[in-house]
């Protein structure tokens, strides 16, 4: 008898969709922590070395500009390859049936019964399935970065899109919801990336396009 | 372009650390911002009217922005202050103050959006721009118009928007003779611009086709920066 192996495959669209939303996403929440220093709507800032945009003592001596010029720059073009990786990934998703057949069915019984099992060390994982709380992880965060596009452009252009910004209770409003966005993309990015480095393949996986491993313990489906 | 970005951001990534004062990152990210101009003088209209409040929601004590202090700001002497007009005007006559305050008014109480995030609704009264353009004759063909500043500041516009019906020189702020602090005699509020567009203490209006400069745009900030 041939030992069962699981298997993860991401074709190629995917990845490239994949790792130029990730770098996007990097280079906006960067530049936009730094445009938010300069004008911050909560009672923090974040620290120069952890936003994106230059040298902020060189460039206030060079002229008078906390490196702010920069980060905009930075965050109103990385926002053209965040919309158009977000698409390919939203699009090939939807059509090559990945979305429904990975990250479906889920729900809410799932979702609490696979985040108690996590919580106790008891959820196994295979190669290739996501369980109920990665399913739902990964609708939250497309759901979020859909929530950050549209709350970015009533920011960006208040004007001309509205009155798009009613929606968030007006232009402070989708202020405080474009920074909540960020806020829930910054969490999911911290639970993707440790998830990873506890299950490495899946990084090879999304890196070359095809990981295994034998199989091992039980499926989630067993557990039911 | 995108080739471009991509690697820049990579760069950034691999090394770990922020390459944002290299100058072959400005110029990629300056590539992004011209082509983000273009975006912006599409997506313009003089029709899309910016929205307007009740005179209830104009803030009284609006706020002072500038990087000198409000008490470095020009003051500027009624009787010496003369309007220059340069470039494709037909009647390049100087303009007094007593001469600007007696064109046709109107009030508008709009919001003022800051490129640094905050906001302000303030209500400004004064003269239509497109109706001194017209007044003074100038080359509505023209691509720009220019503005220089008693503080140094200088900016620029693109004709559609100097042309749009909301585009005011500002004589008054919150019904008051505008304060020297916040730009007298008057400064050119744009509701569909970013508060740095708004030149205040101007000295010079020019017309011209070749894009005029900005003091905060020399300083890598978007040329058309409209909102």
């Amino acid at each position: 008898m041939t030992a069962l192996r699981d298997e993860q495959r991401h074709p190629l669209a995917r990845r490239i969709a994949h790792w130029v939303m990730a770098l996007s996403i990097l280079v906006m929440i960067g530049s936009g922590w730094r445009i938010y220093n300069a004008s911050p709507i909560f009672p923090f800032i974040f620290p120069d070395w952890a936003t994106l945009g230059g040298d902020v003592e060189a460039s206030l001596a060079r002229h008078g500009d906390p490196g702010v010029a920069s980060a905009i720059a930075w965050h109103f073009a990385a926002m053209w390859l965040l919309v158009a990786s977000y698409l390919l990934f939203v699009l090939w998703g939807a059509l090559s049936g990945h979305f429904w057949r990975d990250f479906l069915p889920v729900g809410p019984k799932s979702v609490t019964r696979d985040m108690l099992a996590a919580l106790r060390f008891r959820l196994e994982h295979r190669l290739g399935e996501y369980n109920a709380v990665q399913k739902a992880a990964y609708w939250g965060v497309l759901a979020a970065v859909a929530l950050m596009i549209v709350s970015g452009i009533a920011i960006w252009k208040p004007v001309q899109s509205y009155p798009l910004e009613i929606l968030f209770g007006g232009f402070p409003g989708a202020r405080i919801v474009h920074f909540l966005g960020m806020a829930a993309i910054v969490l999911f990015l911290v639970v993707h990336v440790a998830l990873t480095l506890i299950v490495p393949r899946t990084l090879l996986a999304m890196v070359v396009g095809r990981a295994s491993e034998p199989r091992h313990g039980v499926s989630s489906e067993n557990l039911r | 372009m995108l080739r471009g970005g991509l690697s820049v951001g990579a760069l950034s990534l691999l090394t770990g650390c922020d390459l944002s004062d290299h100058d072959s990152v400005q110029r990629v990210l300056a590539r992004f911002s011209a082509w983000n101009d273009r975006v912006q003088a599409a997506l313009f209209s003089q029709r899309r009217l910016a929205p307007t409040f009740p005179d209830a929601m104009a803030v009284k004590d609006f706020r002072y922005n500038a990087w000198y202090g409000a008490d470095k700001a020009p003051r500027l002497d009624p009787a010496d202050y003369r309007l220059v007009l340069a470039g494709r005007i037909a009647n390049k006559k100087p303009w007094s103050v007593d001469e600007l305050h007696a064109l046709p008014q109107v009030s508008q109480v709009t919001r003022h959006v800051c490129v640094e995030g905050w906001s302000m609704i303030g209500k400004w009264s004064g003269t239509p721009l497109h109706t001194f353009l017209e007044r003074i004759g100038a080359d509505a063909t023209a691509r720009y118009v220019g503005f220089e500043c008693a503080d140094g500041y200088y900016e620029g516009i693109d004709m559609p928007t100097a042309l749009h019906p909301q585009t005011l020189m500002a004589f008054r702020l919150s019904d008051e003779i505008l304060p020297t602090k916040y730009g007298y005699p008057f400064k050119i509020r744009i509701p569909t611009k970013l508060g740095f567009k708004n030149p205040k203490f101007v000295t010079t209006i020019y017309v011209t086709d070749q894009q005029p400069r900005g003091y905060w745009t020399d300083r890598g900030y978007n040329w058309f920066s409209g909102i």
